[in-house]
């Protein structure tokens, strides 16, 4: 049986991993492939490593550290942040990362999620969603969260699945940085609406957030960064309570 | 030892050449059939879609080359859909190296399977030192249901194959180079074959 997965993501602003609260107010989070190594190495199922570098060297910068990655782990990692092209994630895909994440540009070109499935298949295509609920309505965001548009988050990840994304994962804007639990109900409703795997983002501050948002919000990964990176919760102790409460882990 | 990655250009040629160099093995990639003839073990990887995958295979003429190989090969993923008869994934003829069809995921389950999954009825070499019901690392849409040439099983929702073996022709449906320590054991196992 397939298990549920816990994905420590890093952040990572000129080669270095950061973390802020709410998008903004960013921490050094140490080297990240010395983090990615250890969180290999303490059991996580994935990786996630979103770029926000802004610039003209971010590219270079990106594909270097995905290769240094690539190098040293062994387990799947995903890359995303500036992805727009067929040509960017065919470069990341061959310096070695596993599934690539597009957000901004898919909103911008639609058709971007069409190409990548259909040059590299659904199963590395993530598309990642910012949303935030607003008076009742989950508005999805841009450029990390500073750009609001009038897309409604269910209504994209069905087109966006549509044309081709093979994952989903889902930032709550409302939940990220407070520690007080992931968005279930958002997320229960997108497994509903869409067949493809979910993966929870935002809001984790305890063990009992993890086992809520796969009990509760149906979601098939969870995605988790600060209370990683300060260790403070640690992945095997994390997975561990999760098997005791029923849920399918990789131990 | 001379092991080579095929590398058609939509291959993760990469993440096999690393799992290999932590092992302490050097790979060579290319797409050359000399080269690859010349091998000692032959890596078949593959991240893609099918159908342009092939179309990548036969611009440098290994559709001719691989499925005459004497060496042991191992196809992993993609590559594994490719070294089938046919595959449901936009209607694609394969290499034919095994008389099996490819077939694409009911909806019962999400598609794709993303993540760590366990493979059990293992048989031969591959698996020497596998426990059964270790976890190994899935991504795919597409699988090839249970047949007689399966030596590991896995189930997501109906039973399938999760490795194949024919001959000299070794093939698995998940990751061994993404599959932690338990992949390590995998590839390390094929290298050693005689």
């Amino acid at each position: 049986m397939l298990t549920k997965r816990i994905i420590p993501c890093l952040d990572i602003k000129n080669g270095r991993t950061v973390k802020g609260v709410n998008f903004v107010g960013l921490r050094d989070a140490g080297d990240p492939v010395e983090l990615a190594d250890r969180y290999s190495k303490e059991g996580a199922d994935e990786l996630v490593f979103l770029d926000i570098t802004a610039t003209k060297e971010r590219r270079k910068t990106l594909v270097e550290m995905v290769e240094k990655v690539a190098r040293k782990v062994n387990i799947p990692f995903t890359v995303g942040g500036g992805i727009s092209s067929i040509e960017d994630v065919n470069i990341l895909l061959r310096a070695g990362a596993d599934k690539i994440s597009i957000n901004s540009s898919a909103v911008k070109n639609p058709q971007l999620i069409n190409d990548l499935a259909n040059k590299f298949g659904s199963q590395c295509v993530v598309l990642a969603v910012d949303a935030k609920l607003i008076e009742g309505v989950w508005k999805v965001f841009l450029v990390g969260g500073r750009v609001e548009t009038e897309l409604n988050l269910f209504d994209w990840v069905k087109e966006g699945v549509e044309r081709g994304a093979g994952e989903i994962l889902f930032t709550s804007m409302n939940n990220d940085g407070t520690k007080n639990g992931f968005a279930n109900d958002a997320l229960r409703k997108l497994s509903k609406i869409v067949n493809v795997p979910i993966i929870a983002s935002g809001g984790a501050g305890t063990v009992q957030h993890f086992i809520d948002t796969f009990k509760d919000g149906k979601s098939d990964a969870a995605l988790a960064a600060s209370v990683f990176h300060f260790k403070e919760i640690e992945i095997v102790d994390l997975k561990t309570e999760l098997a005791k409460q029923g849920i399918k882990v990789r131990m | 030892m001379k092991i080579v990655i095929i590398d058609y250009g939509a291959g993760n040629v990469k993440s096999v050449q690393f799992a290999l160099e932590r092992l302490g093995y050097e790979a060579i990639c290319s797409s050359d059939a000399t080269v690859i003839k010349s091998a000692d073990k032959v890596i078949f990887p593959g991240v893609g879609e099918a159908k342009s995958a092939m179309e990548e295979i036969k611009k440098f003429g290994l559709d001719k080359v691989i499925p005459k190989l004497k060496q042991p090969v191992l196809g992993v993923c993609l590559g594994m859909q490719l070294m089938c008869r046919f595959s449901e994934e936009n209607n694609t003829e394969c290499l034919n190296i095994f008389p099996l069809d490819v077939l694409k995921f009911d909806e019962q389950n999400k598609v794709p399977q993303i993540g760590w999954n366990v493979i059990n009825n293992l048989k031969g070499d591959l698996f020497e030192g596998i426990k059964e019901d270790e976890y190994v690392y899935y991504v795919h849409s597409y699988y090839i249901p249970k047949n007689d040439f399966a030596i590991a099983m896995t189930d997501y929702g109906i039973q399938y194959s999760g490795a194949i073996q024919k001959d000299n022709f070794y093939a698995c449906q998940f990751h061994p180079e993404k599959s932690s320590s338990v992949g390590e054991q995998i590839l390390r196992n094929f290298i050693n074959l005689s």
